[in-house]
């Protein structure tokens, strides 16, 4: 479904992806993961097409999405931190995403999961943290797409809506969907992932599932298997 | 565009700083008009005001809104639209409701004073165009300046230069270069000099129409050809579109390569 | 007054002896040099209407000449018209036109030598070289007449009204339009404009050169060379006109050179690039002048001493005054300065600071013109500012001590 073939990207003299080849295939929670710096976002933005790769191309259903946008109709993206223009409200930012993607939504029922009916009419510089994130995976859920990138979903998101966030994840996953994680929050990890995906020096160092690195590190616990992959890369 | 551009004019619309903005204007224009009575003055008090507060204000609010707006912008990235409509539709969202703060905070104090009945329409008229000019020119450039700076304290401290520079710091140098080379002809030195900063390029524009029996007092031929036709107007207007034209252009380029 | 009983009497005389003389293309008399021939001392001649085709008139006796409506002499641009060597004549009603060319002799339609106690009215005349031209006379009027042409440049054209060596004339409701000047005034004394309009003429609207003791009042100039030039001349007396729109690079409403004594006094300035431009003028009072969106409200050029500004508005002119040198003998008091941003805080009507009208950037626009473009911008506004504080290139002691806050001439 997705393959990046050879992409490098520097950003002035620092190289954060090094000819990376990463193949991904149709449906299942793959988690991305990596030290701070190892390109996780950077790899993502360029899936998203945020930032354009010096070298390498990159297939979303067989075709390059380098320079394109249309194929962004069948992908649905879940940015890092939840910033919307402060002076409208609620209704009006769903209305324009809606606007802007000509595609059924179902944000209702949504809206009703994360209760947040009675914020429809407030503006969004008057919500707080926890209730933006839940607009943002709002925005993010409404739509009907085969790929869904999350960035760091579980920032700021009280237990219950974290709760409903790992029901609507898996929900989709049933569907058939493909869902592109990236976390540092372990636990959540092994809770979601069917894969992972372990990012190092701008390369691909490990890609299988979640028994796989455990069994390959010998380590039951996750958080301590990657600490395990990590440390293994200082050494 | 015009889905990003009616958003972002709504959210900017409904923003404090464009009620102040506006209530500003609406004060001036009272402020001049009904205190002072004498409509060329309150014309010319305006055009010293519009000349160096538009840009101004269209140089902060450009970079404000491009560093503030910037984790929106990623989630607008990240939609099936082309990435030069986001960022038109934020610059003409910005530029269109600044104009707006601008012609309605001027305009209703003048309509009530019945400007409509008095000479001092056209002039008055100017002064808005200029003043819409300035304003999407300035957005243009303090975009481009954004664009191209990821830091934001910095990005606005470069914004803050270059108003500073065309306002007064170019008038400076050019006036100090006219004293100096005072031996050699000097007319189309300084009709050049004047294309390349828009604020003279505006402040030349109403001088046309305000000034322009003092203008006519020049000697060259070029000046008199300039200020004695209409061809110093339609040149004036051709540059200041121009100025509108090559920082968006500039932007567009510049969107292609950049990576958020 | 004497003369003018003396003169009434004298019509009166003739009013009782005279007879008329009818010209017209069917009559007995069908020219008008023909009827002149004819007639004797204090007869009328009238022309009825119809083109007469005639040139170099000559009237040596004192009758009047009287156009019916209609009534045209065409000097088919050959040379001069109507020639009077008389006193005591009248002319009423003709149109006269096409006035022949010359470089090197005055053709006018209507040429007046030495005559005393005359009147021209009512006549229209166009196509001229020199309208009326009147030489070494005395007591003459001149009113309500109308004469244009449309010549380009300076040679080629002639006066309106030009009066070489007279006394007491009295120039009245006339209007001159596309000549050399409108009215020219050259060794005249004791005279008197008014109520002229004189408007796109290539030089001046009203010229004075070596003549004294004269007076205009209630004329308007309008969109000449300049608008009134008053040059080598003592005690003229300028007062209630209008100086408007006179535009170009030595433009004025009104040039003043090498004059002595004149009062100048509740005139209005109008737009024109330079409002007055005084070069060698010495104890001139302005009084009560409006100067309005003028490029310069006045510009004092050198050797200018003990002239007076009082009372006068100054209002929104691109700049106020420019002097091309830090000496100053003249006084500026009283004045209103729309310019002025001082207070009145005691509230008698005068500001309690007082104001400079000499800019830093009109003395840098006196050397360098091209500087001019820079008006109005904010590094100009900041350095007229930090010469306001100090003067350093302007004259320390040119201010106005008792700016008004009002305007006073409204």
């Amino acid at each position: 479904m997705i393959e990046f073939k050879n992409l490098h990207k520097r950003f002035g003299k620092l190289v954060v992806l090094d000819g990376l080849d990463l193949e991904i295939h149709k449906g299942g929670i793959f988690a991305i993961l990596g030290p701070n710096g190892s390109g996780k976002t950077t790899l993502i933005k360029c899936l998203l097409g945020m930032v354009i790769p010096n070298k390498g191309d990159i297939f979303f259903e067989k075709k390059s999405v380098l320079r394109k946008w249309a194929y962004r109709n069948n992908l649905n993206y879940l940015p890092q931190i939840a910033n919307f223009p402060p002076n409208l409200t609620v209704l009006e930012l769903i209305n324009m995403v809606k606007n802007l993607r000509p595609k059924e939504s179902n944000e209702q029922e949504l809206i009703e999961l994360f209760g947040l009916k009675s914020f429809l009419d407030k503006k969004l510089g008057n919500l707080s943290g926890g209730t933006k994130q839940k607009v943002n995976v709002v925005l993010a859920f409404m739509f009907d797409s085969d790929l869904i990138v999350l960035d760091e979903p579980t920032n700021g998101l009280d237990p219950i809506a974290l709760i409903h966030l790992k029901e609507i994840i898996q929900k989709e996953k049933e569907k058939g969907k493909t869902i592109l994680i990236t976390t540092h929050i372990m636990s959540f990890v092994d809770e979601v992932a069917d894969e992972i995906v372990f990012l190092l020096d701008g390369k691909i160092y490990f890609k299988g599932t979640v028994d796989a690195i455990k069994k390959q590190t010998n380590n039951d616990n996750l958080e301590h298997a990657i600490a395990n992959l990590i440390a293994k890369q200082y050494a | 565009m015009l889905k990003i551009l009616k958003y972002s004019f709504y959210d900017l619309m409904r923003s404090r700083w464009s009620y102040v903005y506006f209530l500003f204007y609406l004060l001036l224009g009272f402020v001049l008009l009904f205190l002072n009575n004498d409509v060329d003055k309150a014309v010319i008090t305006l055009m010293n005001i519009i000349i160096v507060l538009t840009p101004l204000i269209g140089t902060i609010f450009g970079v404000m809104y491009y560093y503030n707006s910037k984790e929106f912008t990623e989630l607008l990235l990240a939609q099936p639209i082309n990435r030069s409509k986001i960022f038109m539709g934020q610059y003409l969202g910005i530029s269109i409701s600044l104009t707006l703060s601008l012609v309605l905070g001027l305009g209703i104090p003048f309509v009530l004073y019945g400007l409509f009945k008095s000479a001092a329409i056209f002039n008055f008229s100017l002064l808005l165009v200029v003043g819409a000019f300035l304003n999407f020119i300035f957005v243009a450039l303090s975009y481009n300046i954004a664009l191209s700076t990821e830091n934001k304290i910095k990005g606005f401290g470069y914004a803050i230069l270059m108003w500073l520079f065309l306002a007064v710091i170019y008038d400076g140098i050019f006036i100090i270069s006219l004293v100096v080379f005072n031996s050699y002809p000097l007319d189309k030195f300084s009709l050049v000099a004047t294309m390349f900063n828009p604020i003279d390029l505006s402040r030349i524009l109403i001088l046309l129409k305000l000034d322009i029996s003092a203008l006519l007092g020049y000697t060259g031929a070029v000046f008199r050809k300039f200020f004695g036709t209409n061809f110093g107007m339609l040149i004036s207007m051709g540059v200041l579109v121009l100025w509108v034209v090559l920082p968006v252009l500039r932007m567009n380029f510049k969107l292609r390569k950049k990576d958020f | 007054m004497k003369y003018k009983i003396g003169l009434f009497f004298f019509f009166m005389a003739f009013a009782v002896s005279a007879k008329q003389i009818v010209v017209c293309q069917s009559c007995e008399v069908k020219t008008i040099k023909e009827a002149i021939k004819m007639a004797k001392d204090g007869d009328e001649i009238l022309i009825k209407k119809g083109v007469y085709k005639e040139q170099d008139i000559v009237i040596d006796k004192p009758i009047s000449l009287i156009g019916e409506k209609g009534a045209v002499i065409d000097g088919n641009n050959v040379g001069g018209i109507l020639i009077f060597q008389t006193n005591n004549f009248k002319i009423k009603g003709l149109k006269i036109i096409n006035v022949g060319l010359s470089y090197t002799i005055e053709y006018a339609a209507i040429k007046v030598i030495r005559a005393n106690d005359f009147i021209i009215e009512d006549c229209i005349m166009e196509n001229v070289f020199f309208g009326i031209l009147v030489e070494k006379s005395k007591r003459g009027i001149i009113r309500n007449n109308k004469i244009s042409s449309n010549r380009k440049n300076e040679a080629s054209s002639g006066n309106g009204i030009h009066i070489w060596s007279g006394e007491e004339m009295k120039i009245y409701k006339n209007e001159m339009f596309g000549l050399r000047d409108g009215i020219y005034f050259e060794f005249v004394k004791n005279s008197i404009a008014h109520n002229n309009l004189s408007y796109n003429n290539i030089r001046y609207g009203l010229h004075f050169m070596f003549s004294n003791n004269n007076e205009y009042h209630h004329n308007e100039f309008r969109n000449n060379g300049a608008g009134v030039a008053v040059m080598f001349s003592k005690f003229t007396n300028m007062h209630h006109n209008k100086f408007r729109l006179n535009w170009g690079s030595a433009s004025y409403g009104l040039l003043l050179k090498e004059i002595y004594d004149a009062e100048i006094y509740n005139n209005l300035f109008e737009q024109n690039t330079i409002g007055i431009n005084a070069e060698g003028s010495t104890r001139i009072n302005y009084k009560n002048n409006t100067f309005l969106r003028n490029g310069w409200a006045v510009k004092i050029a050198g050797a200018c001493y003990s002239n007076i500004f009082i009372k006068n508005d100054f209002l929104n002119n691109s700049l106020d005054l420019a002097y091309n040198s830090n000496i100053n003998d003249n006084k500026f008091d009283n004045n209103y300065w729309s310019e002025y941003t001082g207070y009145d805080l005691d509230k008698d009507g005068i500001g309690d600071v007082p104001y400079r009208p000499v800019k830093l950037f009109s003395y840098i626009v006196n050397k360098t013109p091209e500087a001019l473009i820079l008006l109005r911008s904010l590094f100009v506004d900041i350095i007229n500012f930090s010469e306001k504080v100090s003067p350093v290139f302007t004259p320390t002691d040119l201010m106005d001590n008792n700016p008004i806050m009002k305007r006073i001439n409204d």
